[in-house]
């Protein structure tokens, strides 16, 4: 078997700061999807810890959908309790950090995103533009995961948001 | 416009699919007479006022909702999740 290299889907694309924020890939590590059986809540809670309840996240669990959470890790035996896929593969997770995070964000999402209203902890899947995502508040930051084929369109639109707050903070407005 | 997603809170309209009248929860039993088929699938009535109606949360948690609204101002009344209802579901 040849040993082959991974490369993560925005390998070529180097931190970015403007207007003091930073856009950077995220490595996340492994992201197992988990869809819960009908009437199996319970049990895949008592196996997980917890479940998340809708758009939050509990530890290493990001709500997704109607008893669906990603696990970010390796999921437990769940067999006949939930479906689990590896969907490591799948995503490209981007981070942006810093004062103007928010209002960049609040240029591509439909959402208030305003500390008061998206406080640490949260998370949305809400359309990036017109791309499908799953948006997370962490501690200082918002991670962000989009289908891996669309890193580099989630990236251009964020880096352009970010480019347009840089130039109105260079002209004092 | 804004709906509000019994899971996700309010959001814009963009997040959603809009599907068509509730009608097409009320399926006719099986070996129902063709007309019933027919009602189902093309008959609808088209108020100027109150009116339910299927919209999808597509960009969002992907759940079916049910959206009471009304066709002259415009007032969303009430949504509720399809797979919540009797019959629905999970």
């Amino acid at each position: 078997m040849p040993n082959l290299i991974a490369k993560s889907a925005l390998a070529a694309h180097a931190p970015v700061t403007l207007a003091g924020t930073t856009l950077e890939e995220a490595h996340v590590g492994q992201i197992t999807s988990i869809s819960v059986f009908p009437g199996m809540l319970a049990e895949v809670a008592a196996k997980l810890g917890a479940f998340p309840a809708p758009n939050a996240v509990k530890g290493n669990l990001i709500w997704t959908g109607p008893e669906q959470a990603f696990l970010m890790g390796q999921a437990p035996d769940l067999a006949g309790l939930a479906a689990t896929t590896d969907q490591t593969g799948g995503w490209a997770a981007l981070r942006l950090t810093g004062p103007k995070a928010a209002d960049t964000l609040m240029r591509l999402y439909p959402l208030d995103l305003r500390a008061t209203h998206f406080p640490p902890g949260t998370c949305a899947r809400s359309p990036l533009g017109h791309m499908q995502s799953i948006l997370i508040r962490e501690a200082d930051s918002f991670l962000i995961l989009v289908f891996r084929s669309m890193a580099r369109t989630a990236w251009h639109e964020i880096e352009a948001a970010l480019h347009a707050l840089d130039a109105r903070a260079a002209a004092g407005v | 416009m804004r709906l509000t997603c019994p899971l996700c809170g309010t959001r814009d309209r963009r997040e959603f699919y809009y599907s068509g009248s509730d009608d097409y929860l009320n399926r006719p039993s099986e070996g129902a007479p063709v007309e019933a088929w027919d009602d189902m699938l093309h008959l609808r009535v088209n108020p100027a006022g109150v009116t339910k109606d299927l919209w999808y949360h597509e960009t969002g948690c992907g759940s079916w909702l049910l959206v009471t609204r009304n066709t002259v101002t415009h007032a969303v009344l009430a949504t509720e999740l399809v797979a919540a209802r009797k019959g629905g579901a999970a």
